[in-house]
């Protein structure tokens, strides 16, 4: 297989294409706004399967409001299935509700789930996901400047942390706004996993653009007379199936998870999958090509 | 042929198999050594032992059950007790629950944002509501002693207004309750045993209160205010309220089953049916043996001979993940499976580092085995990297606190070690074992 991708040639199309999903993101973000599941609000979610025939959604709306409930929205699941989702209900409540629904039809026993979260539980997980998401970033970096110290030359380690941190964002917006998307017009949740789907495409981004780095910095130590853009484009060449292979055999996991392993994990696959995708392609794609448009960029002030 | 260090590798790596396979699937195993031992007993006096039959730990989210969190109201007790008073808030709701016959309870201690909270964990409890109510139902057991009043300067005839504070005596030192009947006025009472600690404690406020009236609270309802009398050594009182006798009977086994030292509040609650968890844990199985089955075919169909041997370290890697799981042991909850799948992609990863640049030395002209040991040495720095990176990102995850999180970044930073291992050890080995051998020669085999 003899390809060679001019990648850095070529990377203003890289940087519009990315831009401009970039902003395409945020828009959606803005407009649509993220839909934060009730891990994160607080409030009830109440699923029931039912055995024989599922009770028609009016009789099921009407039921609830006899027992009093107000502020809910009712789902449809599958062929049986029934999602409740409300504000937090004490377990008195809670026991009427499901009582209601179990006078309507033959509610499948064992099939109850129902999780009823406090709105302080959920501000307080808020807090501290914030806490960990930084965290996470700030030992990112850390650990890229450490790794680089040695090829500081011709620009400063501290640069490719930079790059790195502009590839992860990218790979964390793009998802964002797909997720705002998805929220609007799925109702699509964000809940615990996917902030960990997120987390978790922090490290595999991050992964892919030391990779991609390290070759760069052996080709630089290797052939350190050349100019700097050319050792970075063969270092992509190189590194470029090796980057795609990888992926790809976490991809066709995910995929698996996302086909076969069920409702509850679907979204949290697809955040990941989307997450690492985009990641392989911002290592080669754009933080490479910004090492060369950042010393660039500075010979010409020079 | 082959060196002694190879031998010893690959007896290791064929041990390592065995016991795996064994391990996650002993009942063909022990089938035969059933067998065996019908046969062969006859003629030794031996025999084999059978392998352990380790189940699964799974978690509530895979067998079905809930998780309960309840904050505790600390604002009536000094910052100085609190961790005490927790303590004793967990064995009391631990000991109230196994009292009911809940199997496996998990019951502990968390902190978030300055308040305290305990978490109950109750796997495979068919009624959860139940388990609700009985938790619920705890009594708040407290003694309060009177408030030191200032000295009026009124007249006789204002009433002195007696409030009561807490004192350090409430229902966790409580060792026993009793119905008794008052032989006098034939009224039921309820006396009630406190443990060494409680006794001491109870003996001390005794001794500073003699004349004072202590207070005895249930569920924040004063129940009956006696005067003391004199110092008590013997750690036991009597309540005499106006009970009925079936109030007493009742206040005695609640009283028996553990009393709280402070009120708790049910703030989250969370309930999987056990329906939905075994469906989660067959889909998610589904979905684990499909992905690793999709990544060994691209394997193979990518790097040949090569992928063929990264599967078979692959299944390898399976089987001591598995184990390690029934080992340790680590409750497997939905999290945790995706944690492990997604290893097992990322445990390709180092093969396809290794593979790659044995492609290059390969056609800088190196010999086999000198790309294998070029390929490994100098792919190393990278996968040391790249798989840093993600355990980093999974020790912060884990020290996140939920449990989702923490299942997840677990069973993904201990997928990645054993990866690790799988792949540096054990393909190594297999590879190395064609060096110089009429195998190597076949091209089209290799990349």
């Amino acid at each position: 297989m003899f390809m060679y991708i001019p990648f850095i040639k070529y990377r203003k199309i890289f940087y519009c294409l990315s831009g401009l999903l970039v902003i395409a993101s945020f828009a959606a973000m803005i407009f649509f706004g993220l839909r934060f599941g009730i891990d994160f609000k607080g409030g009830s979610s109440l699923q029931v399967e039912y055995s024989q025939k599922r009770p028609p959604l009016e009789d099921i709306r009407e039921s609830l409001k006899e027992v009093g409930l107000s502020g809910f929205s009712v789902q449809l699941s599958g062929e049986k299935g029934v999602i409740l989702k409300a504000k937090e209900l004490d377990e008195e409540m809670h026991q009427k509700v499901l009582a209601g629904l179990e006078k309507l039809g033959d509610v499948k026993s064992g099939s109850e789930s129902f999780q009823s979260i406090g709105p302080v539980v959920g501000r307080e997980l808020k807090e501290k996901t914030k806490k960990v998401v930084f965290l996470a970033l700030f030992a990112i970096l850390i650990y890229i400047a450490l790794s680089f110290r040695r090829v500081s030359r011709p620009i400063k380690s501290y640069i490719y942390g930079i790059a790195g941190l502009i590839a992860l964002c990218h790979d964390v917006f793009i998802p964002l706004g797909v997720l705002a998307l998805l929220g609007k017009f799925y109702g699509a949740e964000i809940n615990i996993p996917i902030i960990t789907a997120f987390l978790t495409v922090f490290g595999y981004s991050i992964n892919d653009s030391v990779v991609v780095f390290d070759r760069i910095r052996e080709n630089l130590l290797k052939s350190g007379h050349l100019p700097f853009e050319e050792v970075v484009e063969k270092s992509l060449n190189q590194s470029l199936i090796r980057s795609v292979n990888t992926s790809f055999t976490t991809l066709l996991v995910l995929l698996a998870i996302f086909f076969f392993g069920g409702q509850t994990l679907k979204l949290f696959s697809f955040s990941l999958a989307l997450g690492i995708l985009l990641g392989t392609y911002s290592s080669i794609c754009l933080a490479a090509p910004f090492l060369v448009s950042f010393l660039k960029a500075r010979n010409k002030k020079a | 042929m082959l060196g002694q260090k190879m031998y010893i590798k690959l007896i290791i790596i064929l041990a390592l198999a065995f016991f795996g396979f064994a391990l996650v699937f002993p009942s063909p195993f022990n089938k035969t050594i059933a067998c065996l031992n019908k046969r062969v007993l006859h003629y030794t006096g031996i025999k084999a032992p059978f392998f352990p039959v380790v189940p699964f730990k799974l978690g509530l989210d895979l067998q079905g059950g809930s998780y309960l969190v309840y904050e505790a109201d600390l604002s009536k007790v000094a910052k100085k007790d609190w961790s005490e008073r927790m303590q004793g808030l967990r064995d009391v709701i631990e000991r109230r629950i196994n009292f009911f016959g809940v199997r496996e309870p998990v019951v502990r201690i968390e902190e978030g944002g300055g308040r305290k909270k305990l978490v109950v964990e109750l796997a495979g409890v068919k009624d959860v509501d139940e388990a609700i109510k009985m938790i619920g139902e705890t009594p708040l057991l407290e003694f309060r002693r009177e408030a030191e009043r200032e000295n009026s300067s009124g007249t006789q005839k204002e009433e002195m207004k007696v409030s009561f504070v807490p004192t350090k005596l409430t229902g966790q030192y409580l060792k026993k309750a009793r119905l008794d009947i008052n032989q006098t006025t034939l009224e039921p009472q309820v006396l009630l045993e406190f443990d060494k600690e409680g006794a001491k404690i109870f003996r001390q406020l005794t001794a500073e209160n003699v004349g004072k009236r202590l207070a005895i609270y249930i569920d924040n309802v004063l129940i009956s205010a006696p005067r003391v009398q004199e110092e008590i050594k013997g750690g036991k009182a009597q309540i005499t309220g106006r009970f009925t006798l079936e109030e007493a009977k009742k206040l005695v086994r609640n009283l028996n089953a553990g009393a709280l030292p402070v009120p708790i509040k049910l703030i989250s609650q969370t309930t999987i049916g056990p329906v939905l968890g075994r469906l989660s844990l067959e889909k998610s199985l589904k979905a684990a043996v499909i992905g690793f089955l999709a990544v060994a075919v691209f394997m193979i169909l990518f790097y040949r001979v090569s992928g063929f041997f990264a599967s078979l370290s692959l299944l390898l890697y399976g089987l001591i993940l598995l184990s390690l799981f029934k080992l340790i042991p680590i409750t497997l909850t939905l999290a945790g499976i995706g944690g492990a799948i997604l290893s097992v992609g990322m445990a390709v990863d180092a093969n396809v580092l290794i593979f790659e640049r044995q492609k290059e030395e390969r056609k800088a002209g190196e010999s086999f085995a000198r790309t294998i040991s070029i390929g490994f040495s100098r792919a190393w720095p990278s996968i040391r990297d790249s798989n840093f990176t993600t355990l980093l990102v999974a020790l912060i995850m884990f020290s996140f606190g939920t449990s989702f999180v923490k299942g997840f970044a677990l069973t993904l930073g201990l997928g990645i070690l054993v990866s690790l291992f799988s792949a540096l050890f054990v393909t190594k080995t297999l590879l190395t074992l064609f060096v110089d051998s009429k195998i190597e020669k076949i091209k089209w085999f290799w990349v």
